[in-house]
């Protein structure tokens, strides 16, 4: 394989990774800038990837399982909902309790269900997302580094990475340009402000609750149906914690929060690659530490490159009227 | 109370806010009682009274915070239900809070626009709400930076941006809660003219406050609140300060304290050019020397935020200092001397800002807070443990010759007003027989009657001898209190007079930082 091939390669399954990176990122953003704080962005993952290949593999189509991983997530996030806005109950705790639900509930059912362990039985055909050929790719693939940039990074993925940068797109247009967005960032620093200016706290942030629901139910739906082609008993594997870390790195902004996930999908994909590899000098470099590299490096990121990433000033107190 | 009689020949038009029968309980605390209140279209109406008299709570009522258990409002001489502040802002009524309700991250603009956009997407209404400040600046003298980070601006620009809210929808009735708290005397000038030319052209303006100065300089009526019941509506020509102040307290009170001249002792307390910088490395306080002597009270004005705190927390060993020099009697306070609990013991003492976070603990016992940083005293002491029947004892009669009420010691702190907790504090700083007292805002929180009685211990101090370093953004209690008078403005000193030799005037220019030779 040449170097731009392989280098393709890297950035093809760096991609891959990101993808749900970045929707519970993007839930992530949604959430904490109406001013909640979502720690069970993992729960909320899990609980839909499970669904997502329950359904699917019920119903023999991706897209009812992409419903049903929708309709789970949200429903989590309604439950955190309701005990953080409504009942004003601790973010932390609520976001823990849902991360711990997900975990016991997807096993125990999967296992009741399928008998393997946990595991949904594998997703096949119309079961799970294919790549899309974007037109002309075939035809580009010819054209030397343009062409085959188009053909092989551009296309060739299933739609949810699609659907993934058109949200990216849309949250920054949303948050900037509108006024939900407005109001939605308003929420998140001074929420008397807006009830003052005659706004519904509430009803913002259930929707901002809401908005994460769906964004982390197509980030469980992509786990299952797209990358893994099944089910495994917790298969987000703290995708959801790095994603919190991603949004600080980010500081809770759209396009950054895209970049970040993406470097962290590549760095992802370049440890998977370096496993085994004889680096000069040092020898073979031990999986179990070129598997830490993301982490660490995340650790080393957020102590000290970012500077100061201040969040919005409201996230984690539930809004009470003053006396 | 008569509200009628006016406008003879034409037909009286109806009142622009009429409220009748306005009653609201918060579980125990019945908080309006049978409220009547009627303010004419175009006059400027002051709503005066003690801190938990009820006017915040009626006025959050009539601006939707809360629903009233009984009673109706008239706006225009139409009853109208007010269930939430977007009812209230459709009703024509604009408010500007004490603590402003602004998101400080976001632009003036959008401040402005949140909740009055003007369509799903913001394009347009930005464009007609820059248009709308344009005009509003040119108007009424309100220019602004559209484009400026709130978080960004001063005190006195942020209250602009409320007004400009409130002005924006359109209010024909503004209340103001205490507007004046955060303004230099000049900037509060300039609001008082603002009001006037908006009731000029037809506005009404509810103007709640505490100070019966400015209810006399602006308003033409005032309302008089004690304990949830609106007590009296006079005309403002036809009362004085001491007559509001009696109804308010409902009993005689003294406005101004009364002392002689300070007899001046040896110097106790000395900084040299000192400097304090905070946490993200800004000074706060640049260079600033000034002395206190025995036997007088030196007063530190300035609007607050401009170095006063810092230089409070500084002389208290609470603050660490980039640079200069504090004596104390004969001694340098150097490093190792530079902690409360040391100072404390060398007979400097605090009465500190924020009595809340500083000067006692909320959730504990009157008792303990009333013996907090003495605690190891040997009276206190029952063998290794604490004789918690000698700290009771102790802080009831310390609560008796306080006037502290209830006199409980079991209490738990929280439960105590404003100026009950402040007694209790001043009680336990200065039973300890201070040589040099700091004491920040004593009477802020305060009702006039506790003020009263806070005022005239402090003198008595003075007059026994204690140097005492008052730092408070009132400059009433400044020109009242003290001998003499520094001026902090940016964290530096803008000037030095005997409260004798100057004037509100003169102090306010030196507050907003205008050079001593122009002042």
């Amino acid at each position: 394989m040449d170097v731009f091939g392989f280098g393709i390669a890297i950035f093809d399954s760096g991609v891959r990774l990101a993808v749900p990176l970045l929707f519970a990122c993007l839930a992530g953003l949604w959430s904490e800038r109406s001013g909640v704080v979502d720690i069970g962005l993992e729960g909320k993952l899990l609980v839909a990837a499970f669904a997502a290949a329950a359904a699917s593999h019920r119903f023999d189509s991706a897209w009812v399982g992409l419903a049903a991983g929708i309709a789970a997530s949200i429903a989590f996030a309604l439950v955190h909902g309701f005990a953080v806005i409504s009942q004003r109950g601790n973010q932390i705790v609520s976001g823990v309790a849902i991360n711990m639900l997900a975990a016991g509930l997807t096993a125990l059912v999967g296992n009741a269900w399928y008998g393997q362990g946990g595991r949904t039985p594998p997703l096949e055909g119309a079961m799970r997302y294919q790549p899309l050929t974007l037109p002309g790719a075939e035809q580009a693939a010819a054209v030397p580094v343009v062409g085959r940039l188009y053909a092989y990074v551009v296309s060739g993925h299933s739609v949810l990475v699609y659907v993934a940068i058109a949200a990216v797109v849309a949250t920054s247009f949303v948050l900037a340009r509108t006024r939900f967005g407005l109001r939605l960032r308003a929420v998140g620093e001074n929420p008397a402000a807006v009830d003052t200016a005659g706004i519904s706290v509430t009803g913002l942030r259930y929707a901002a609750v809401v908005i994460a629901g769906v964004l982390c139910g197509m980030g469980g739906a992509y786990l299952s149906l797209d990358q893994a082609a099944a089910f495994l008993p917790l298969m987000t594997a703290g995708k959801g914690f790095i994603a919190l870390a991603a949004l600080i790195f980010a500081k809770w902004r759209a396009w950054p929060a895209f970049w970040t996930c993406l470097l962290f999908g590549l760095l992802d994909a370049v440890a998977i690659r370096l496993q085994g590899v004889v680096v000069p000098g040092v020898g073979q470099v031990p999986v179990q530490a070129i598997q830490a590299l993301p982490y660490a490096l995340t650790v080393i990121l957020l102590a000290g490159f970012i500077g100061r990433a201040i969040p919005p000033r409201a996230s984690g107190t539930p809004y009470v009227k003053e006396r | 109370m008569s509200a009628g009689g006016e406008g003879a020949g034409s037909p009286e038009p109806a009142p622009s806010l009429e409220l009748v029968g306005i009653d609201k309980r918060f579980g125990e605390v019945h908080a309006n009682k049978a409220v009547d209140l009627v303010v004419r279209r175009g006059s400027i109406h002051g709503i005066v009274g003690e801190n938990g008299a009820g006017k915040s709570t009626l006025m959050s009522i009539v601006y939707g915070f809360y629903e009233a258990d009984a009673g109706e409002i008239r706006v225009n001489g139409r009853p109208v239900r007010i269930r939430a502040p977007r009812e209230a802002i459709a009703a024509g009524i604009g408010m500007v809070h004490q603590h402003f309700m602004l998101v400080e991250p976001l632009s003036v603009l959008d401040n402005v626009m949140l909740g009055a956009e003007g369509g799903a997407l913001l394009r347009a209404g930005a464009r007609k709400a820059r248009a709308e400040l344009e005009r509003l600046s040119t108007e009424y003298g309100l220019a602004i930076d559209p484009d400026a980070i709130v978080g960004d601006l001063p005190v006195g620009l942020q209250q602009r941006v409320e007004l400009l809210k409130a002005l924006v929808r359109g209010a024909d009735i503004l209340v103001l809660d205490e507007p004046t708290a955060v303004l230099t005397p000049e900037e509060a000038d300039h609001l008082f003219r603002l009001l006037r030319v908006l009731a000029s052209e037809g506005k009404t303006v509810i103007l709640i406050t505490h100070k019966l100065r400015e209810i006399m300089a602006v308003t033409s009526r005032v309302s008089v609140m004690r304990r949830g019941e609106m007590v009296a509506t006079l005309d403002t020509a036809d009362t004085s300060p001491g007559q509001l102040a009696e109804l308010m307290v409902g009993r005689r009170v003294l406005l101004r304290v009364e002392k002689g001249p300070a007899r001046l002792g040896a110097l106790r307390l000395q900084v040299q050019n000192l400097t304090v910088v905070d946490a993200k490395g800004t000074p706060r306080v640049r260079d600033v020397s000034f002395g206190v002597h025995a036997g007088e009270i030196v007063g530190v004005a300035g609007i607050s935020g401009n170095g006063q705190s810092e230089l409070l927390e500084a002389l208290a060993g609470m603050r660490p200092i980039a640079g200069g020099r504090i004596t104390l009697g004969s001694t340098e306070i150097g490093p190792e001397l530079r902690d409360p609990h040391v100072l404390r013991r060398r007979g400097l003492l605090h009465v500190p800002e924020d009595r809340l976070r500083m000067g006692l603990v909320p959730p504990f016992e009157a008792c303990e807070s009333a013996i907090l940083g003495f605690h190891e005293e040997e009276r206190y002491r029952a063998g290794p443990l604490l004789s918690r029947d000698a700290v009771i004892e102790d802080t009831r009669e310390k609560m008796e010759s306080y006037d502290v009420r209830p006199p409980a010691p079991l209490l738990r702190t929280s439960k105590f007003s404003g100026g009950n907790q402040q007694k209790l504090v001043l009680a336990r700083e200065i039973e300890r027989s201070p040589k040099v007292l700091l004491v920040g805002q004593p009477t802020r929180g305060v009702d006039i009657g506790a003020i009263e009685f806070i005022h005239r211990r402090l003198v008595a101090l003075r007059d026994a001898g204690v140097a005492i370093l008052l730092v408070s953004v009132e400059l009433d209690e400044i020109m009242g209190l003290a001998d003499r008078v520094v001026v902090m403005c940016g964290g530096r000193v803008t000037g030095e007079r005997l409260t004798s030799e100057t004037d509100e005037r003169e102090l306010g220019l030196l507050m907003a930082g205008v050079s001593e030779q122009a002042a």
